[in-house]
Formats: C-alpha cells, sequence, structure tokens
C-alpha cells in the first residue's frame, strides 16, 4: 500500500533539507520507479531493512511455499501490521521531533474501551470512531501540553499517562471484554468488505502512511519536527516556535493511537483494558530498526513502515512454521541489536 | 493595514470560538459515554440456593483479599463472593481493594487482620510470595483460606479450593476425543495461554494426556497467546494461515477465544469444532445460539470465590459441610472443570463472566 508514495512527483528542493548528509542526491525530472524513491527517500537502514525483509520472504517461501507465498497470507500480514503501523507513524514524529511516547499502549486501550462501551455503541459506527479519534486526540494534546508548557521530561509525562489512561481504562471496563454488537463495525473486517482484495484496516494504514510521509517531507511541519529533534536551540533561534511544535507532534501521536483503537475494535470486535499491551515498546522498536535515531533530528516513515513489516513477517513466518513465541521473542530482539548496531556503525562514519 | 488586521483578528477569533465550542461540545458527547448500563444485561452472578449448611449460625465476619480485577475472571471471582455473603444474614464480608503488588496486598491483609475479621480468604497475586504473610496470620490464630493460587507451605492455609487446570485439559481432550471418534486421522489445533505460566503447561498436558486415548487424533499446531483478545486475534488469524484444514481447536481461555472467534470469522472458516475455556458469558451466549463453530467450554469456575465464603463461614461457626459425614471443612478442594455444551449450558449461563 505503500506503492501510492512511489507514483508521486518528487521535489528535491523540499526533501533536500529533511536528508541527512550523505545521503544521495536525488535524480531530477522523472519518475524512474522504486530507484528513484530508495534513493531519495531511504538511507542505509532501510535499504538494509528491505534486505532483512527479502530474506524472511525467501525462508517463508522455502520452508512454507503454500501457506506463506499467498495472497490471503499477505492480506493477513498486512492486516495484522496495520494498527501497530498506525501507532508506529505518529511515534515516528514525536522520536524525529526528539522526544519520546511511552503512553501509545495505554491511550490505545483506553479509546478502544471508551468507544465500546454499551452508550457509545448506541451511536452507531460514527459514534464509535468519533469517540476512539477524540479521546487519542484528547489524551495526546495533555501530554503535548504537560511536556511543551509544563515543562516536563517527556519520559516522565507520557509515563503518567501511561499510568492513568491504563488506569481509566480499567476503570470503565471493570475489568470486562466489552463485546461490539454493531454489525457494520464487525463487517469490516471480513472478506466480503476487501476492496479489491486489500482489507479496509489496510487501506486505512496506507493512507495514513502516505499521509504521514507528506507532512514529514513535503511540509514546513515536517522540515519544523526534523529541526526542533536535531537541535531545539537552533530551531528556537531559526524563529520556530518550538513548544507549538512539540504540542502538536504528541497530539498527532495521540491522534493516530485513537484510529488505531478504532482499528483494533473492528478487528478483535472488542474493547478491553488489556488492549494495546506493550505497543509503546514494539512501535519504538519498529521506528529505531527503521533507522529512526532515538535522539531526534532523524528519520523515515517508509523505514517505520517496514520496520512494522519487518516484525509483523517474523511473527507469521514463526507461527506457520510452527515455532513457539519464545523463539518469536529472541528472533525479534536479535534483530533490534543488530539494527541498532548498524545505526551506530553509520552515524560513526558520517 | 489596520482594518485588515483587526479583520484577520476577527477571523481568528471566530475560528477559536469554532474550534473551542467544536471541542466543548466534543468533550460532552465524548463524557457522556462510559457508561456500560444496559437495560438487558442481566449480571452474571446470580446465585443458586446455597449448597451449605443452610440454618443462620453465629456472626462471622470474613476478610477476602484478592488481585486487581483486571480480566473477566477476576472481576467475576470478586462478584461471586460479594454476592454470596450477601445471602448469608450473619456474615459480614470486608473486602480488600485488589492489588496486583505483592507488597501491596500482604499491606492488605495486614490491614483487614487488624480490623478484626474471623476468618480471611487470600486470592494471592502471587502464591509463593504471599506465602509468609500468610503463615503469620494463621500462627497468629486467624485461620486463612487459600483461594485457587495455592501458597507453597500447606501450614500457610486451613483450606486450600481452587480450580483444575490439568483437569480442564483433561475434560476439553476427551469432549473433543468423542466428537471426533470416527474421524480417521483427525487433526486438532491447540490455542493455548502465556507459555511462562505453570497452568499453562498444566492445561497442555492434561489435554495431551486425554488426546493419548484417541490414536485416530493428532495435536498438528499449538501457538500460545496472551490471555487478552488482541492476541488471540492475532495468533489465531495466523494459526488458521498455518493449519488450512483441521477438525478441532481446544482453545484455553474465553477471553482470547473472543478475538479467535473473530479471526475465524475474518477468514470464512468452519470446517472444525472450537471449544473453548474458563467460561465467560459470550462464550456461553454463542454456544446456546450454536452461531459459531464454538460448540463447548471447559469450566474454571469463578463461583469458586461463592464457595470460598461458605467455607469460610462454615469454619467461623466450626461446622462441617452438608453433605459431608465430617464435622469439619475438607483441607482441600479441587473443582470439576465440567464441559459447557448445547445440552447443559442453561444451567450454566448464570455463571458466566463478562
Amino acid at each position: 500500500m505503500t506503492h501510492g508514495a512511489t507514483s508521486e512527483p518528487a521535489s528535491s528542493s523540499t526533501l533536500a533539507k529533511s536528508e541527512p548528509p550523505g545521503a544521495s542526491p536525488p535524480e531530477a525530472g522523472g519518475r524512474s520507479g522504486p530507484r528513484l524513491v530508495l534513493g531519495k527517500l531511504t538511507d542505509i537502514h532501510t535499504i538494509s531493512l528491505l534486505g532483512v525483509l527479502a530474506i524472511l520472504i525467501l525462508i517463508g517461501g522455502i520452508t512454507e511455499p503454500d501457506s506463506f507465498l499467498s495472497t490471503t497470507n499477505l492480506q493477513l500480514v498486512l492486516t495484522q501490521a496495520s494498527i501497530i503501523g498506525v501507532v508506529t507513524v505518529g511515534v515516528t514524529f514525536v522520536i524525529i521531533g526528539g522526544g519520546i511516547d511511552l503512553s501509545v499502549g495505554a491511550i490505545v486501550a483506553l479509546a478502544s474501551v471508551w468507544c465500546t462501551t454499551v452508550a457509545t455503541q448506541e451511536f452507531g459506527f460514527w459514534g464509535m470512531a468519533f469517540t476512539a479519534v477524540v479521546v487519542g486526540l484528547g489524551c495526546g494534546l495533555v501530554n503535548g501540553t504537560l511536556i511543551a508548557f509544563g515543562p516536563m521530561v517527556p519520559f516522565v509525562a507520557t509515563l503518567a499517562m501511561l499510568a492513568s489512561a491504563r488506569g481509566l481504562a480499567l476503570q470503565i471496563t471493570g475489568g470486562t471484554t466489552q463485546n461490539v454488537t454493531v454489525d457494520s463495525v464487525l463487517e469490516l473486517s471480513r472478506r466480503d468488505s476487501f476492496i479489491l482484495g486489500v482489507p479496509p484496516l489496510v487501506i486505512i494504514f496506507g493512507v495514513v502512511a502516505v499521509l504521514g510521509w507528506l507532512l514529514l517531507t513535503r511540509t514546513t511541519f515536517g522540515r519544523r519536527t526534523v529541526a526542533i529533534g536535531g537541535n531545539p536551540e537552533a530551531a528556537r533561534l531559526a524563529g520556530i516556535a518550538v513548544r507549538r511544535q512539540r504540542l502538536m507532534l504528541y497530539a498527532l501521536s495521540g491522534l493516530c493511537c485513537g484510529i488505531a483503537a478504532f482499528m483494533l475494535v473492528i478487528l478483535t470486535g472488542s474493547g478491553q483494558n488489556t488492549n494495546g499491551n506493550l505497543y509503546e515498546l514494539n512501535a519504538i522498536a519498529a521506528a529505531i530498526i527503521g533507522g529512526t535515531l532515538l535522539s531526534g533530528g532523524r528519520g523515515t516513515i517508509l523505514g517505520s513502515v517496514l520496520g512494522v513489516l519487518v516484525f509483523q513477517t517474523i511473527t507469521n513466518l514463526f507461527i506457520l512454521n510452527g515455532l513457539d513465541s519464545a523463539a518469536q521473542q529472541i528472533a525479534q530482539g536479535a534483530i533490534i541489536v543488530a539494527a541498532v548496531l548498524l545505526q551506530r556503525r553509520s552515524a560513526t562514519t558520517t | 493595514m489596520n482594518s485588515s488586521r483587526s479583520r484577520k483578528s476577527q477571523l481568528a477569533s471566530r475560528r477559536n470560538v469554532l474550534f473551542g465550542g467544536a471541542a466543548a461540545a466534543s468533550g460532552l458527547f465524548i463524557a457522556g459515554c462510559t457508561s456500560n448500563e444496559s437495560d438487558d444485561d442481566e449480571g452474571g452472578t446470580e446465585q443458586q440456593a446455597p449448597a451449605a449448611s443452610e440454618e443462620a449460625g453465629a456472626p462471622v465476619t470474613i476478610g477476602f483479599a484478592g488481585p486487581q480485577a483486571d480480566h473477566g475472571w477476576l472481576n467475576a471471582i470478586n462478584e461471586q463472593a460479594r454476592a454470596r455473603a450477601e445471602i448469608y444474614e450473619e456474615v459480614t464480608l470486608e473486602i480488600a481493594e485488589g492489588s496486583n503488588d505483592t507488597a501491596t496486598q500482604i499491606g492488605q491483609v495486614e490491614a483487614l487482620v487488624n480490623g478484626g475479621v474471623d476468618v480471611l480468604v487470600i486470592l494471592p497475586a502471587d502464591g509463593v510470595a504471599m506465602t509468609d504473610t500468610a503463615l503469620e496470620i494463621m500462627r497468629a490464630g486467624t485461620p486463612v483460606i487459600n483461594l485457587d493460587r495455592i501458597f507453597d507451605n500447606p501450614q500457610a492455609y486451613r483450606c486450600w479450593i481452587g480450580g483444575d487446570n490439568y483437569g480442564m485439559g483433561l475434560n476439553a481432550g476427551h469432549f473433543i476425543g468423542e466428537q471426533l471418534r470416527d474421524v480417521e486421522n483427525a487433526r486438532v489445533v491447540e490455542l493455548s495461554g502465556p507459555d511462562n505460566l505453570e497452568l499453562t503447561q498444566q492445561r497442555t498436558q492434561g489435554f495431551d494426556d486425554a488426546l493419548a486415548n484417541y490414536p485416530n487424533i493428532t495435536k498438528v499446531a499449538r501457538q500460545a497467546a496472551e490471555f487478552t483478545t488482541e492476541s488471540g486475534q492475532e495468533v489465531m488469524a495466523n494459526l488458521l494461515q498455518a493449519e488450512s484444514e483441521f477438525e478441532a481447536l481446544w482453545n484455553h481461555d474465553d477471553d482470547q477465544g473472543a478475538g479467535a472467534l473473530q479471526a475465524i470469522a475474518q477468514a470464512g472458516r468452519d470446517e472444525f469444532l472450537m471449544v473453548g475455556g474458563a467460561g465467560s458469558r459470550a462464550a456461553m451466549d454463542h454456544i446456546q445460539a450454536d452461531d459459531s463453530v464454538l460448540k463447548a467450554t471447559v469450566l474454571y469456575p469463578p463461583t469458586m470465590a461463592a464457595s470460598a465464603i461458605d467455607l469460610a463461614r462454615a469454619l467461623g461457626q466450626a461446622r462441617g459441610l452438608n453433605g459431608l459425614a465430617e464435622f469439619e471443612i475438607p483441607s482441600s478442594l479441587t473443582l470439576f472443570s465440567a464441559v459447557v455444551s448445547r445440552d447443559n449450558v442453561e444451567q450454566y449461563l448464570p455463571t458466566g463472566f463478562n
């Protein structure tokens, strides 16, 4: 679904500003397809991630050719990746802007239970969607306000949000599973709702990813994000309203959580206070292996999307091969270490 | 210039009013949406007639300490205990705020004892970590009923009552075995709980031991979920992709089963029968309506909390249980994991938890 991105004509002048030094300059004029996009959008991390993904697909194709290399499996992996993918897009912005958001999993939990209460479900599909998005955005705004104007350290402020949002989610559900009875919500995850073979959840993920990519690479907002993450003092001296930018970054992350929460409700048909468990770590891990610098100032949406896909493909591959969750966790840990070591290497050489 | 600026600020303020109003309206709408009250909601804890000593006796104060009710089953445990105590006029129930932190729970238990209770019912967050505290309380003279998660020293409780994880697996395996008796080369899939829990290992062991009685059945796959709907959906979706055809599925837990059922519906699969675990209200509703692959669930009954109140009451009044010859309550009680299918689901519906 990121193919939407590849057909966009690229404007080299805007991109160059957000590129790290050392990246190859974009070729002028022409939609030369993948090569152009790779040259412009990616750095060593994205290329190596594509390599990892290719190796995983190769392993899957050899070990389980029938079940792995099928359309249904592609639909499955993309669907399962879509929710954490949307969260990761938001988190990527926060990290590039020099912050961290530990509360995403808890916000997803809160938004998912808030939009599945009996009272909310009476308002039907759009009432539930609206509630999830507004709750997510609201939590993000609280995070952003505390961090930008408190000012509080992002780690502490979002940790506090993690605790309170999970607590509130538990308060609302009382520990029960809130099942969705609105058919239009449930149907959206069924095969009948696929549009030209693409699940609606994957389309949402694709739209969020493309919008995120445009926002980061083509707008002032994106350049300001990179600027305050790279050097907040310089950004302030250059006239950027650093605090306002920070506020908006956390609001954006919250908004993504709200969208993801509603997607999760569609997929699981229920709201539970345990939803979104460890999303914060998974999202940060995906962004990091995607080449986003944890200290801020650098990162790509494409890298994060690939990071999410790599993790989801591992899960898929391991279950198809009948390996247990312990082996899966070990593999994920190994990939994070390898990616970060690579990142260190390239950071010292450039 | 001046006028354009003032017009701009006017516009800006109008925009602010618009945004502010929208935000306020959203906030109001959202705030009204936290209710879970439902008109047709029958609480899952209707009590049947008590089986223990019927006649009222001496007043008893029972202290109850459990973990944080962050899971449907644990929530039902609290509800069962509360509802059972209300049946008895002479029973006063003191419930501590639930906690998953052993240190916090120890403090709560000690507060209950200091407040003066005759019998203490404890469902520890962690049985082993709580053992010393229970030992001290027993030595100081307050009898302890250990609910489900067992202390690692028999001196730490007067009576243990709990579920049978091995038996759950055993009964699920036998039910599936009987259903597939006439199927040659039947394939069975297991969706287990978290592998780091001992109870998961026990359930799997029981399941495997039962299946060993049926030579026509092979377990072709087993994967672990995390007791959450989200993990159930994810793991089941992948499992279905891995196994293109099989005859039966045992899922350890009905909460993760809700997600698994979603994954099954999403994949459009219905060639197999599914057996659940624990006994949630939603699972029982599906079994009764016969509208999915879920045909049965194996209980891990939350009514054990109600029985623990009965035991505590009998202990406090120094008598045995009706129907048993002994003058005292037993020292250990392992509950049966009944298989709830369409035939008997009506009877069990009131015990299903949300």
